[in-house]
């Protein structure tokens, strides 16, 4: 962007500029930046100017109106489905932070000279392919499926549990099994960075060990807590898979509504204006989580 | 502290069974002689992966998955190499921003992504095809790429390539004959990870493919059949198989990229 700039500058330090650190660099980089602007930056920009449109069958109105958001925020089927999407990926994120901060501790400060084998042995399951994951789920949880079936040998029900799959409950099981490595990473590399002779200084002073770990690990291991948070939270609001094979009438969440306006319904400028209003406020959201959390800390300090 | 000690790997094994078992059961029930996915299991039975061997559709969805998957990993380590290079080597105005645009895949509901590059490809009256799910995937890969080859250069030391062009060598040549044999295994390790995540990749794909579906969209469509369940376990074993090989030689090229690092270091003490 800066090299466009460039020709107003007097021919010497133009080339002087050229031949700098900081020319190489934007010059290396631009390959990638450049197509990330045209199929990244730009689509998204796209949806944004859709969403102040609207659509009369195939053909699409380019005056500006607030309608589809009015339609996005004000339908009781968009809300439902927002919320409900909302409180899906809050629940998935606190329970897989919460899941994955032992794990990430037990690499950090129990791996040994082992830890690469550990993260790469949790990471594992989480790179193989996501849809036949959410299958197995379904295979799990189904009327037929094995948690039934296992529990009616087992003598503990008489006849397969029906509320195990196509609810909100299966969806964030789900999602939690997604979704596990990618909160653990983050956590240990923040544990790794702490220095251990801060723990052995608390532990000389005399505290012990739930406050050394609520003053020290935990403080300093936020970053790695938070973004963890943001990793499977953002993704996960709008996950389609996922309640498509398990959700059922009762996990529909709003990638459904989303997809239908541009599949079916056929009303892009809505399903855009959906997706915009998703972004924000799950955006608006994490702001809101991330200083919280930065605000609990610094209470517990 | 004792008592946390002897907590804490009973709760990892716990989790690691949570994390495991569901995936082993795709293999488990594909061996199994019964179209239900119901433990006592049935027997033991090839029949699932024979009938996959003639299947005309599958096997075209394979070939397309292979022409996309190759692609993919071509393209977003080409990119990749570039940015992360210019990350690791240069000091530059703007490199959060840039480095920020191109690792936004990550912080996106892929769904977003998939419709806003549907939009785009349709608005410009272009035609869907295995050619936007490249360029789709692409995109969504980079970040991936870029993660494993900002490791793999981070810590190369400098000082070489200095060296290499004080003695004459082009920045090309300085490339090809210095950097390139340090860097290769984490080249290689982006690689295979782009490849599996454009294997196992669905919504992109979904959404930006024409008539030719990947391996994962024609899984999609099977899901709706029960009698179809067992079939697409066998072929869900198989892909599971694939990336687990994959994963573990860029894992092991990802080592290499390393301690070719620590030894490179070692001279300078």
């Amino acid at each position: 962007m800066t090299a466009v700039a460039e020709p107003s500058l007097p021919p010497a330090t133009a080339r002087q500029w050229r031949r700098s650190e900081e020319a190489r660099g934007l010059a290396l980089i631009s390959p990638t930046f450049l197509y990330a602007l045209a199929l990244l930056f730009l689509p998204v920009l796209i949806v944004f100017l859709y969403s102040f449109w609207t659509q009369d069958y195939l053909t699409i109105d380019r005056t500006f109106t607030l309608e589809n958001y009015r339609q996005a925020l004000g339908e009781p089927i968009y809300q439902d489905l927002l919320a409900r999407s909302l409180y899906i990926s809050l629940t998935v994120s606190v329970i897989t932070v919460v899941l994955s901060y032992p794990i990430a501790w037990f690499i950090s400060f129990h791996g040994g000279l082992n830890k690469n084998f550990w993260l790469f042995v949790i990471t594992i399951p989480c790179w193989t392919s996501y849809l036949l994951r959410v299958m197995s789920w379904k295979v799990i949880l189904g009327y037929q499926g094995v948690m039934n079936t296992g529990l009616m040998k087992l003598g503990i029900i008489e006849q397969p549990l029906t509320s195990l799959l196509y609810n909100a409950n299966a969806v964030i099981i789900t999602l939690v099994h997604s979704w596990a490595a990618f909160a653990i990473l983050p956590i240990f590399i923040s544990l790794e960075k702490i220095d251990r002779s801060l723990i052995e200084a608390a532990a000389d002073l005399g505290d012990g060990p739930i406050r050394r770990f609520f003053r020290i690990v935990l403080p300093l291991s936020m970053p790695g807590v938070i973004s963890a948070f943001l990793i499977v939270m953002i993704p996960t609001v709008g996950d389609y898979v996922t309640p498509q094979l398990v959700g059922g009438k009762e996990g529909v969440m709003i990638a459904s509504a989303i997809q239908a306006n541009f599949g079916k319904a056929a009303n892009w400028p809505l399903g855009a204006a959906l997706s915009v209003t998703t972004m924000v406020i799950v955006t608006l959201l994490a702001g809101a989580i991330v200083l919280g959390l930065r605000l609990v800390v610094r209470g517990i300090r | 502290m004792s008592g946390r000690l002897r907590l804490l790997p009973v709760f990892v094994a716990a989790y690691l069974l949570f994390l495991y078992a569901p995936i082993l059961l795709i293999p488990i029930f594909s061996f199994n002689n019964a179209a239900s996915t119901t433990f006592p299991l049935a027997g033991f039975t090839w029949k699932w992966y024979v009938t996959l061997a003639g299947n005309t559709v599958m096997l075209d969805a394979a070939r397309n998955s292979l022409i996309v998957g190759v692609s993919v990993s071509i393209l977003a380590t080409l990119f990749g190499i570039c940015a992360a290079r210019a990350i690791t080597r240069y000091d530059f105005r703007g490199k959060r921003l840039t480095s920020g645009l191109i690792m936004a895949p990550l912080f996106l509901p892929e769904i977003i992504v998939a419709i806003s590059l549907l939009m785009i490809v349709l608005a410009m009256g272009a035609e869907l095809s295995l050619l936007t799910v490249i360029l789709g995937q692409t995109v969504f890969c980079i970040p991936y790429s870029m993660a494993v080859l900002v490791s793999g250069f981070e810590g190369f030391d400098r000082s070489l390539e200095e060296a290499s062009q004080d003695l004459g060598e082009t920045a090309f040549g300085t490339f090809r004959r210095v950097t390139l044999p340090v860097v290769a295994p984490a080249i290689l390790s982006s690689l295979l990870v782009a490849f599996t995540i454009s294997l196992d990749e669905f919504i992109l794909a979904f959404f930006l493919t024409g008539t030719q579906q990947t391996l994962p969209v024609y899984i999609w469509g099977q899901l709706r059949f029960a009698a179809k369940l067992p079939s697409v376990l066998a072929l869900g074993s198989l892909m599971l198989l694939a990336s687990v090989f994959l994963l573990t030689l860029a894992e092991i090229f990802r080592r290499r990229a390393e301690s070719r690092k620590i030894l490179q270091e070692v001279p300078h003490g």
